[in-house]
């Protein structure tokens, strides 16, 4: 008996981890044509993971506030061993994890993963998204440079504009009715603790769906399967899922390595709270869709502000979408190819107003 | 009921009739007061004598509430015109141009007055008026000079900080040049007429007129404006000194003061000429076309040996700018942090302006110590951005032994995994 085996006994006398674990042994994972896209969840996962880790790293040296924080940025970029490193793979996940995790939901929606009984993991994700991208706005002010500052600045003002709510969320995330030093230490403080505690929370809850549903097998390839139920193939999720999501791990943290090294993530110039907003001024990519979809909408719409109408629509298209699951009827095939053909109209939109937005000056 | 009604309407008809008369005296008060008939018939009279309501309503004269009769006297509200010009109601009569210092003057001239209207405005304008040349010419006799409304125009007169105003700071050379850059009128004074296409050659002339740097100097910043004058030779150093102080404080010490002075040349300008001022190059101190030293100085001298040590030293301030320059654009092109060292290069910059100044001491020492310290900076800024690009190079080597593990590892669970399936 080896030194391991001794140690996993030993562990397992006071643990009883085998009936822990015994769900995953008997776990399996459906084997088909379209099953690559199961990995999308998991390069999420994977992503986040790294995001958590480097983010620990990176508050060592990191300090939050007007004075300091683009200086400590500067100091981890520069001064501290591999923090060049750290620093970029952050960034450079932080902006996959958020393309990984589209891409996941519209593989989800497209596969139909979202059918009965599994509307609730469904919804867990659409608000993991956003809590996502939530990060990636907090995330962004940060380093407090002249982008991060003006887009927070643009970013909270479209938030202002809501009707009655507005204002007063406006003040909320600045901290003021400006952004400021303020802005920064309750970005910093959504960053690292209100977001991971939520995220988290949300992500152990879409895991056990995922955990107690199992995969869910794309309707077509169903059909198939009950039709000639000898083609019917699984596979186990340990080890043999679980290996092949390591290489797609692997593969992953292959590509987040080349890109902090080729590209590393540029600090750019400190924001400076009396100087005028850069010609052409854009967000993040994620939210390049509707910052363009926003400024294609006319000034006045009716007599509402359009402004006011497009932020309108894009709280109502997005409660929608979360719910989108609880629209399909009892006439299945017809409401699938409805969600389906919502679905092809939600991609084409965000890819077209993201390249639109890239694009316009 | 209808008793009181018509009591009631009885006692409201008079106290109406009261109230429409009053109204009807002040609106007929109130037009008396404003009532202008000058305008009335010189709005309809052709260009030399009309001014309409629309021009003078741009006057600075008008916005302050001074009228047609302030300056020309008469009666402004008689419709008849011959007691709206009437000697007896004060008409001062055409106003002639000798007579124009004097009767701005009485105004400008008065503190007491002025300082009802602006506190803040000199009343010295009349008397520097005197002293200038065009004043001086004036008293002897000469109208083509120009008087107060050649410059600062009439009847639409604004004042000086509207960009509209012909005095203002990017109009005052063309406003000069009207008379100064024509050779006809200006035939008779022996002075050339070039002043004006040199100017808007001019390195001023760029800053102000192009930059729109208001503090940029033009033909008044030199040569004053009530009290234009040419500055004599032994003033153009005091002159160009209000704005290149160093520059001057370094002259004023120099061997070229001395020099300059005894030979009666009117001192920079001997380098760097006086209306087609150009952005002085490290050219003027070598040997081409743009040279200047050589002007004077016979080759090989001791002058010549110190003007090349001088250029030698701020050619090699200048490379070394450049080089480190590039080595920080290589740096960040490839995503390095420099931004502490692409600062310093400012501190490299400044040293090289220092010491393009002290080239006016035309000591060599003096353009040394800045040389020295730029090159210091500059050098330092090159190794920043040469270490950076060690350090970019470590990292592309770091990455690729990565990526041969993580390589290596793929088709080995690959591998792996073929194997348990089996």
């Amino acid at each position: 008996m080896t030194v391991l085996q001794n140690v996993g006994n030993w562990l397992s006398e006071r643990l009883e981890w085998e009936e822990l674990i015994a769900p995953l042994k008997k776990k399996t994972v459906p084997r088909h044509r379209l099953s690559y896209w199961y990995f999308l969840g998991g390069i999420t996962l994977f992503l986040f993971i790294i995001q958590v880790l480097t983010g620990i790293l990176l508050l060592l040296y990191y300090r939050p506030g007007a004075s300091e924080a683009f200086e400590s940025v500067q100091y981890i970029m520069t001064q501290v061993q591999f923090g060049w490193l750290i620093r970029s793979i952050h960034s450079w996940s932080a902006n996959l994890m958020i393309f990984t995790a589209f891409a996941h939901m519209f593989s989800v929606l497209f596969l139909k993963a979202y059918r009965k009984p599994r509307e609730l993991t469904w919804v867990t994700g659409v608000v993991l998204l956003v809590l996502v991208m939530g990060f990636g706005f907090s995330g962004y002010l940060l380093p407090w440079n002249t982008l991060a500052f003006f887009a927070t600045k643009v970013g909270t003002d479209i938030a202002g504009q809501v009707p009655l709510i507005g204002h007063p969320i406006m003040v909320f995330l600045r901290g003021g009715e400006e952004v400021t030093g303020a802005t920064l230490t309750r970005f910093f403080g959504f960053h690292v603790a209100v977001l991971p505690g939520l995220v988290f929370l949300l992500l152990v809850i879409h895991l056990l769906f995922v955990q107690r549903q199992g995969m869910s097998v794309p309707p077509s390839v169903e059909k198939e399967w009950k039709e000639n139920p000898a083609a019917r193939r699984e596979l186990k999720f340990f080890p043999n899922f679980a290996l092949r999501e390591l290489m797609a791990w692997y593969v992953g943290l292959g590509v987040l390595g080349a890109l902090a090294a080729l590209f590393p993530w540029n600090l750019g110039v400190k924001a400076d709270l009396f100087a005028s907003a850069p010609a052409g001024i854009k967000p993040e990519w994620y939210f390049l869709f509707m910052f363009q979809a926003l400024k294609l909408i006319p000034s006045k719409i009716w007599f509402m502000d359009g402004e006011v109408v497009g932020i309108l629509t894009f709280a109502l298209a997005g409660l929608l979408w979360m719910l989108l699951p609880f629209f399909e009827s009892d006439r299945k095939a017809r409401s699938q190819q409805w969600i389906t053909g919502i679905s092809v109209f939600a991609l084409v939109f965000v890819i077209t107003m993201s390249v639109y937005g890239y694009v316009a000056k | 009921m209808a008793m009181l009604q018509s009591k009631s309407h009885a006692s409201a008809f008079p106290r109406f009739l009261l109230a429409t008369s009053l109204l009807l005296l002040a609106a007929s008060l109130s037009h008396a007061q404003t009532k202008n008939s000058c305008l009335d018939c010189h709005s309809a009279l052709p260009a030399q004598l009309g001014v309409t309501q629309e021009q003078f309503s741009h006057d600075v004269h008008e916005q302050k509430g001074l009228t047609c009769v302030s300056c020309h006297g008469g009666d402004a509200s008689s419709d008849d015109p011959a007691q709206a010009m009437s000697r007896k109601a004060g008409w001062k009569g055409p106003i002639e141009r000798r007579q124009i210092p004097q009767l701005c003057g009485s105004c400008h001239s008065n503190p007491d007055f002025m300082r009802r209207y602006n506190p803040g405005l000199r009343t010295d304008q009349l008397a520097q008026y005197h002293t200038s040349v065009h004043g001086k010419r004036l008293a002897a006799g000469d109208s083509k000079v120009a008087v107060c409304t050649d410059c600062h125009g009439v009847h639409d007169l604004r004042a000086p900080n509207d960009p509209q105003s012909t005095v203002y700071a990017t109009n005052v050379a063309k406003t000069c040049s009207h008379c100064h850059s024509d050779a006809h009128y200006m035939a008779g004074y022996k002075i050339p007429t070039d002043q004006y296409a040199k100017y808007t050659t001019s390195v001023h002339s760029q800053e102000l007129m192009v930059r729109g740097d208001l503090s940029a100097p033009t033909c008044t910043t030199c040569h004053g404006n009530h009290g234009a004058a040419p500055p004599g030779v032994a003033s153009v150093p005091q002159v160009c000194s209000t704005c290149h102080v160093f520059q001057a404080q370094m002259y004023e010490k120099s061997s070229h003061k001395v020099a300059f002075d005894s030979a009666k040349l009117p001192g920079c300008v001997v380098c760097h000429e006086n209306h087609a001022i150009a952005h002085p190059t490290d050219a003027k101190l070598g040997t081409g076309p743009e040279a200047v030293c050589m002007q004077c100085h016979t080759p090989g001298d001791q002058c010549d040996q110190a003007r090349e040590q001088i250029l030698s030293q701020l050619t090699q301030l200048n490379s070394a700018i450049k080089a480190a320059d590039q080595q920080l654009a290589l740096a960040e092109a490839s995503g390095m942090e420099v931004s502490e060292a692409r600062l310093g290069q400012n501190e490299a910059r400044d040293a090289l302006t220092k010491a393009r100044v002290a080239v006016h001491s035309f000591q060599v020492k003096e353009v040394s110590a800045n040389v020295q310290a730029g090159l210091k900076t500059a050098n330092k800024d090159l190794a920043a951005g040469q270490q950076a690009m060690v350090e970019r190079n470590h990292r592309r080597i770091g990455l690729g032994l990565s990526l041969l593990a993580i390589a290596i590892v793929l088709p080995g669970l690959w591998l792996y995994i073929g194997k348990i399936e089996k």
